[in-house]
């Protein structure tokens, strides 16, 4: 099993901590869920957000704070540096956002960003599109963990590019990888852990279901599932119609 | 339970005040800062009596007690029921799906009912949900009104800094966060008042969108509450640059003739809240906690109070009752 910086987790489901009605829903939603990562933003609360974090690290699960909303590698550094005082991790999902209406990774802000963090310590969480390219840039800068998207974020349309989501997995077989946005349904967690990443982040899809409780032990298990799918070793499809049991000797005039 | 002290004047303190009176109390009423102003959350609210579009995000304990909220308000100040209006723009109607399977109390409408009850809201497609028997009120006026009858009945508001150590007998503490109670937390909120005679509403509108939600509460005169933002910080200080954008933005997507409005006025304060979003009233000794209203203000300190007078009275501890 991959470990994301030297931390092997008990499950592969990583969650966010926006837009729930309250903070017990929450609660309920990382119980019911067994997620193992919560993710929270830093960039909005700046300063006042004391009593919101606490309840945070009560989750008891490790934390993975993150820059949402930066639009800039300043901005996301300082964000960063931030998170690191509060949370006292060295983790940090980048997240610079490079389009305001798609809310598109931007690939370069992300690239300068991971730089100086990474030689900052930090461990860097990359959120990222699937471009192998850039993934390799950033592993270059230090990144030992990267997280290409599924679909736009809050947008619920699953695994958007499966063939570049593929390559990409195939590309990097040591760097552990999270499919991190754009999942809808525990379907599109189970698909994404099938292909063998290793764990999947989400939040809207938890947070704005009507029981974001069920719906997030739902994503538990259908993340876990696709686990243990990938594990056991998929076979291949075929075009052609496989009985599993001989026809040969029966009766068939 | 003669001696009954309540510290705390907005709109717990307020309501805590009223229920005893009605049960032939007089209780003192004491706050820091004096009559209700800019100082306290209480000013700053929407003042919607919407239980059943809070049940969109609220436990149930909301929507069952909120129901009450207008006949109670009613004894006192004017409230409005007409209703109130959910709405979308074009391309984020599923939101509107998603809104009605999660509430109660609404019909779905179309844009030509639309058009007969704000017609300034209609466009081409256009489907709202009407919540008929919802209602609202004013809430600068409401807690004139309040204060009003509570001075008819004896009650008036001693200017002084107190906390429940500094008085004998029974306790109502009505502080908000100052009552710095181990799980109270401040979720900030910002509004913004505007003026136009373009546009013209007779009821609450929300407008559902997935990055900006908003709602409007006509005044009167041309003046509308926008509100709200819901931020987990406990950030002090006026509205953000970005906080305005956002709600003067959807504002506009919702009515052009926003963007001519003139900006009046604008907001900000920290809605005290529970982990639950529900309020409570808490046992501590001789001390009852009246907190929590996050914001439900309006929408729950009715039943609050009720619930804190049939403890003190009867002994009776309701749903939002706590020992600590």
């Amino acid at each position: 099993m991959r470990e994301f910086y030297g931390v092997t987790l008990d499950s592969p489901l990583m969650l966010g901590t926006a837009q729930y009605p309250s903070p017990a829903v929450m609660e309920a939603a990382f119980r019911a869920s067994g997620a193992a990562v919560v993710t929270v933003s830093l960039r909005r609360e700046t300063g006042g957000g004391q009593a919101f974090w606490q309840i945070i690290k009560g989750l008891g699960v490790h934390v993975l704070p993150n820059t949402a909303g930066c639009y800039s590698a300043r901005e996301a550094i300082t964000t960063a540096r931030m998170a690191r005082e509060v949370f006292e991790t060295n983790w940090i999902k980048l997240e610079v956002i490079g389009h305001a209406d798609t809310l598109q990774p931007d690939p370069f802000g992300t690239l300068e960003a991971a730089e100086t963090l990474s030689s900052e310590g930090f461990e860097v969480f990359p959120y990222m599109t699937e471009d192998q390219v850039l993934a390799q840039r950033l592993v270059d800068a230090g990144c030992r963990v990267l997280m290409p998207w599924g679909a736009p974020i809050g947008s619920g349309l699953g695994l958007n590019n499966r063939y570049g989501l593929r390559t990409l997995r195939a590309a990097f077989p040591d760097i552990p990888m999270v499919v991190d946005a754009g999942l809808g349904l525990p379907s599109h967690a189970g698909d994404a852990m099938e292909m063998g990443f290793d764990a999947v982040l989400l939040n809207t899809a938890v947070a704005q279901a009507d029981d974001p409780a069920l719906m997030a032990q739902a994503f538990g298990m259908a993340a876990r599932a696709g686990q243990m799918a990938h594990r056991a070793g998929p076979m291949a499809p075929r075009d052609m119609a496989v009985p599993s049991t001989p026809v040969i000797g029966k009766a068939w005039l | 339970m003669s001696d009954v002290t309540i510290i705390g004047a907005g709109v717990a303190g307020l309501w805590a005040a009223y229920a005893l009176s009605k049960r032939g109390l007089t209780p003192r009423l004491i706050d820091r800062n004096g009559n209700p102003g800019a100082h306290g959350c209480s000013w700053w609210a929407g003042g919607m009596l919407a239980p059943f579009c809070e049940g969109a995000t609220s436990e149930a304990a909301v929507i069952a007690h909120g129901q009450q909220a207008a006949s109670d308000w009613a004894e006192v100040t004017k409230v409005t029921q007409n209703g109130s209006l959910v709405v979308t723009l074009a391309r984020d109607r599923a939101e509107l799906d998603r809104f009605a399977r999660r509430t109660t109390g609404h019909a779905r409408i179309s844009g030509d009912t639309l058009a007969t009850l704000e017609p300034d809201l209609a466009t081409p497609g256009r489907e709202a949900l009407y919540f008929d028997t919802e209602s609202h009120l004013t809430p600068r006026a409401a807690l004139a009104d309040l204060l009003a009858a509570l001075t008819a009945r004896g009650i008036t508001i001693e200017q002084a800094e107190a906390t429940p150590d500094d008085v004998h007998g029974t306790v109502l503490d009505c502080r908000g966060l100052a009552a710095k109670l181990p799980s109270l937390r401040g979720v900030r909120g910002e509004m913004v008042m505007l003026k136009t005679h373009e546009v013209r509403l007779s009821r609450p509108v929300r407008l559902l969108h997935p990055r900006h939600p908003l709602y409007i509460v006509p005044r009167g005169d041309g003046v509308f509450m926008l509100g709200a933002t819901q931020i987990e910080s406990a950030a002090p200080g006026p509205i953000t640059a970005r906080a305005l954008l956002e709600l003067l933005s959807a504002a506009y997507a919702l009515h052009p003739a926003f963007a001519e409005a003139e900006v009046i006025e604008t907001g900000a304060d920290l809605r005290p809240a529970f982990v639950d979003h529900v309020p409570r009233v808490i046992r501590q000794g001789r001390v009852l906690h009246l907190n929590g209203l996050f914001r439900h203000g309006y929408l729950m300190a009715p039943a609050l109070a009720r619930q804190a007078a049939d403890y003190l009275e009867h002994g009776t501890k309701g749903d939002l009752f706590h020992e600590d």
